[in-house]
């Protein structure tokens, strides 16, 4: 252990860099190296900065707005005189388009208290954490449960007459299909489909679904709920 | 001048009374960029050091940022709100002609308050649509995603009972449509509405609640599991970057 140094200790003060760290290794007991350091920076100031600034461009953002548009100020409050049609906030609006096929009991209780639990279950179930593709394996026997699935969904949906969620979920459907049959030879678009999990394709609709009910409801939906067009003036 | 101004502020850090404020000092060394965010009770939430593949744009969009961002004007533009505002009916809705017409800047105080209100929903939701395809719900930050899930609830309901607040034709309405629903619940919906309204139609001893529950109940809870949120990204092993990244056994 006489050996004169062959390292130099140094202070440094770059923030993009994270101290080194350094292991004397001696001789015939190399470690195996697997996997190297993502490189950590300082949060101050990289994060901070970053997050500052990104607070910021919403601030200029929201204010440019806040110059332009007024916030909506209708009449006094009267109970006595219901508009029509009398809309929830757009994030409900959804859940009202809903309302319009369903029992409130279904649409308001149960589906957004499934939708809550859903969440929550998410990364508790194993077959998200491994996402694995959903064609991987089993391909045939799975095809056939999203079919049967989607074929008893579809005429519920039908019985019911929603369109709304029988035209997406139709598309959604089909996109799966096309998905599973996967050649070698696809590229692309396809490749990237095809490699997705079930709980992709869950989410996946769920967005669509209440992108289109929200959208439905926010700018088709006139007097006494029926279907207008969003410039017939009548929302 | 530069240097000399310089000069000044370190003489000014280096001062008995700024140190014994800011406890970690100034310096440009690691150290010190590291003491600024450990000594500092809001900062301390997150690490001292950050993975950098985590930083950029694409694996974040930066939404969970932006929503804070969002949540912090609603703070700053809520407090100087609630100065010109009375939760009692008609004087509610009389207030927001005042915002208009009478008080300074009160229009667009209002307007930013909702808007920012509104971009706050959409981030929240972006924030975690986008945390969901990354996959960054896996273990060991599964209880993180629930937070963020109560964090979405939250959000709706803050935005839910500001909208009553105007009082004019808009919020009445849609706290009636949206109340409604509630009473569909089985057995309790009755009951549950009562509670909610204080009556059982939307009135004034709804006003008051919704208020309290605005202003001063939902913002606390918002407040407290913001800083679980955060903590939690710091204990999961940092901002999930994706890859061979499992976080574990990186806590700090």
């Amino acid at each position: 252990m006489s050996d004169p140094k062959d390292f130099v200790a140094a202070i440094g003060s770059d923030s993009r860099k994270s101290p080194l760290r350094v292991a004397f290794v001696t001789r015939r007991t190399s470690p195996q190296v697997k996997a190297q350091d993502d490189g950590y920076v300082m949060t101050f100031p990289e994060a901070i900065f970053r997050a500052m600034v990104a607070v910021e461009a919403l601030t200029l953002v929201l204010v440019a707005i806040a110059l332009v548009w007024d916030a909506p100020l209708e009449e006094l409050a009267d109970p006595l005189q219901t508009p029509n049609p009398a809309k929830a906030p757009w994030y409900f609006l959804g859940l009202q388009e809903l309302l319009h096929y369903f029992p409130p009991v279904v649409a308001g209780v149960l589906i957004p208290g499934l939708v809550v639990m859903a969440l929550i279950a998410i990364p508790y179930f194993k077959i998200n954490i491994e996402a694995e593709g959903l064609w991987n394996r089993n391909r045939t026997q799975r095809l056939r449960t999203v079919a049967a699935v989607v074929a008893v969904f579809a005429v519920f949906l039908v019985a019911f007459q929603v369109w709304a969620v029988l035209v997406p979920t139709l598309l959604v459907a089909g996109l799966m299909f096309y998905s599973a049959a996967d050649r070698p030879t696809s590229t692309g678009f396809k490749r990237w489909l095809t490699s997705k999990p079930l709980s992709f394709w869950i989410m996946s609709w769920f967005l669509f679904q209440a992108a289109v009910l929200t959208l439905i409801g926010t700018f088709f939906r006139g007097p006494g709920w029926s279907f207008v067009m969003p410039w017939s003036g009548q929302i | 001048m530069a240097s000399s101004l310089d000069a000044h502020l370190e003489n000014l850090r280096e001062s008995r009374v700024w140190r014994s404020i800011f406890r970690s000092g100034s310096g440009a060394t690691n150290l010190h960029r590291a003491l600024s965010v450990q000594q500092n009770v809001f900062l301390h939430l997150s690490s001292v050091k950050i993975r950098k593949r985590s930083l950029a744009f694409r694996v974040t969009w930066f939404l969970g940022t932006l929503s804070l961002g969002g949540l912090l004007i609603l703070v700053v533009t809520g407090i100087p709100l609630m100065l010109y505002y009375h939760p009692s009916v008609p004087q509610a809705y009389a207030d927001m002609k005042d915002l208009r017409f009478v008080v300074s800047a009160g229009v667009f105080l209002r307007n930013l308050h909702r808007w920012a209100a509104h971009a706050m929903v959409l981030l929240v939701f972006a924030h975690m649509f986008k945390v969901f395809y990354r996959g960054a719900y896996r273990p060991p930050r599964e209880f993180n995603w629930v937070v963020g899930v109560i964090l979405l609830i939250l959000t709706l309901l803050l935005s839910y009972t500001g909208y009553l607040l105007p009082w004019d034709q808009l919020a009445f309405w849609a706290i009636t449509v949206g109340s409604n629903l509630l009473s569909s619940v089985p057995v309790l919906g009755a009951k549950i509405r009562f509670l909610m309204l204080g009556g059982n139609t939307v009135n004034a001893n709804a006003l008051l609640r919704f208020y309290v529950l605005h202003c001063v109940i939902l913002p606390l809870m918002a407040a407290i599991f913001v800083a679980i949120h955060f903590w939690r990204i710091r204990k999961d092993g940092g901002i999930y970057a994706g890859g061979a990244d499992s976080g574990k056994g990186k806590r700090s």
